[in-house]
């Protein structure tokens, strides 16, 4: 995976997060202060826009772009949890022009942990956690078994959007939904469906490529 | 959505226009998107900057001045302004004795304030925070995010500058934040939900008999819903929380703040009935404050908040202010 799967990654993410916007604001008039669709459009549009304009050569610092950009115009809580996501990823990415599938999984877990630094949520608190957590475990289940990067990104996305479902059944204990206590209980979290929404970018763009890289005469998925 | 806007995109920066417009005391930095005084940092003072979601005007831009706040980092409405504005607010109201960060409890304000404070000491700022969390409606457990910073911001914001201008230190001007902080708790209700222009719709359902008890300030629910009864009734159950939380007694500063949609005659009403609540357990109002000081763009309700005085807290509440939405003595 180049720099230019990265950035397909990030368009694909910020086209989804475009186009269910309204449904993530939705989601947050019912736990909070219904702007989470709005300050990730925000946030994801800056990050495409600065992807354009410093065109990036290596995966990781598509990733440390992407992180810089939603940490200075998403606002609110995500837009630190996130942006301190993507700079961790970057972190671990390093500065290779090419990342394989097993360092995907490092970037990922790396984020996680960033997130969790300073969110300081665990699973179960119905927050981003609860979709990313599993996310990384499957994906790393895959990787561990033999399994390639297409599976691996698709069983992430599919273990966030299990998580996800989960979250309804939760009472928020982090972030502004904690106020409403048992109030939060049968609305899905909209942090974790906005990280559903990055993932399944993920899933789509490395299976794209997966296509491609199928047809003779191009080199092997990396 | 009925609104005095030109586009939803575009109201805070239209905002912003106007407030440089009406205030020739204020600079309002368009890029970076802060309110400062125009003068310029005070060599020797502390600097003191807060900030937040827009929609909760006049906080904090309108206690920009002489007395209350060096500058203030409005972010778009009702979500945290970001690490860059609060990190170019900050170095640009340093007079070399540090910046001190007020800050209400909610999770995106804190962390965005606390990744600026990190980026403004790598710069070589000093920069301490105090955080403001006076809500009694939010239980205050390791399970939830802790209280929500409402009103006592006000009284924060007033006492803290006062200490600054009086020549505070960096860890005194934190130490009377502190103070203010502990000594002072609130309780809000909602009559209506409010309607964010970007989404243009109100943020809740509330029928026509009920009202939303223990909200905060950004139209999210409240802890409980609730039949709509008399303004004495209301201000009981607003007090009572209160007192179980942190006994009142002695002199008081009382604010009865309007959320917005809440025409003063209400308000009055209210503070009415917050007077003889107190009187009849004993506790003297010494100062107060009555009218919209920390709104929730469109909401009615009020929120009431108590400081517990002390007759430091009262010499500081009484020093002289200048700013668009507070000022007296000067």
């Amino acid at each position: 995976m180049d720099a230019s799967m990265f950035r397909a990654w990030i368009q694909e993410a910020a086209r989804l997060v475009v186009d269910n916007a309204d449904h993530l604001t939705r989601l947050d008039s019912a736990v909070g202060d219904a702007d989470h669709g709005i300050n990730m459009r925000r946030g994801l549009q800056a990050a495409v826009a600065m992807l354009d304009e410093t065109d990036p050569s290596t995966p990781g610092a598509v990733l440390a772009t992407v992180g810089r950009a939603l940490i200075s115009k998403t606002g609110g809580a995500s837009g630190p949890l996130y942006g301190t996501g993507f700079r961790q990823a970057a972190g671990a990415l390093g500065e290779d022009p090419d990342v394989s599938a097993a360092q995907l999984g490092e970037a990922l877990a790396a984020a996680l942990t960033g997130i969790q630094r300073i969110g300081a949520a665990l699973e179960g608190d119905k927050t981003m956690i609860d979709a990313l957590s599993p996310a990384v475990t499957a994906y790393q289940a895959v990787i561990d078994t033999g399994g390639d990067l297409t599976n691996a990104t698709r069983a992430a996305s599919d273990a966030a959007v299990r998580g996800l479902k989960q979250t309804a059944g939760m009472q928020a204990r982090k972030g502004r939904a904690s106020y409403l206590g048992a109030r939060t209980i049968g609305h899905e979290d909209p942090g974790a469906a906005s990280t559903v929404l990055i993932l399944s970018a993920l899933a789509t763009v490395t299976a794209a490529s997966g296509r491609r890289s199928e047809r003779p005469g191009t080199g092997a998925a990396s | 959505m009925k609104k005095l806007i030109n586009s939803p995109d575009e109201v805070l920066a239209d905002a912003l226009v106007g407030v440089a417009a009406a205030h020739p005391s204020l600079t309002v930095n368009m890029s970076d998107r802060y309110i400062a005084r125009a003068g310029g940092p005070t060599a020797g003072k502390v600097g003191l900057v807060s900030g937040g979601g827009s929609g909760h005007e006049p906080l904090h831009g309108g206690f920009v001045g002489y007395g209350m706040l060096d500058a203030a980092c409005p972010g778009e409405v009702f979500t945290s302004p970001v690490p860059d504005q609060i990190l170019a607010a900050t170095r640009a109201v340093d007079g070399g004795s540090g910046v001190l960060h007020i800050v209400k409890n909610y999770t995106g304000d804190v962390l965005n304030f606390q990744m600026a404070a990190e980026l403004a000491t790598d710069e070589g700022v000093r920069v301490e925070g105090v955080v403001v969390n006076d809500d009694v409606a939010v239980e205050n457990s390791t399970w939830t995010a802790g209280r929500r910073g409402t009103g006592a911001t006000v009284f924060m914001e007033k006492i803290v500058g006062a200490a600054a201008e009086l020549g505070a230190d960096l860890a005194s001007a934190a130490a009377w934040g502190r103070e203010v902080n502990d000594r002072s708790r609130s309780f809000g209700v909602a009559l209506t939900p409010c309607t964010v222009p970007a989404s243009g719709k109100p943020g809740f359902e509330l029928g026509e008999d009920e009202i939303e008890l223990g909200v905060g300030i950004h139209g999210e629910p409240g802890r409980a819903r609730g039949r709509l009864v008399s303004a004495r009734e209301i201000v009981g159950i607003a007090l009572d929380a209160i007192h179980t939380d942190m006994p009142l007694s002695g002199e008081v500063l009382v604010m009865v703040n309007g959320l917005g949609g809440t025409p003063l005659i209400e308000l009055y009403v209210v503070y009415a009935a917050v007077a003889e609540w107190l009187a009849g357990h004993g506790v003297w109002i010494t100062r107060n404050l009555v009218g919209n000081y920390i709104t929730s763009l469109d909401m009615a309700g009020c929120t009431i908040t108590v400081c517990r005085l002390t007759p430091q807290l009262t010499y500081l509440w009484d020093a002289p202010v200048e700013t668009p939405a507070l000022r007296w003595g000067r």
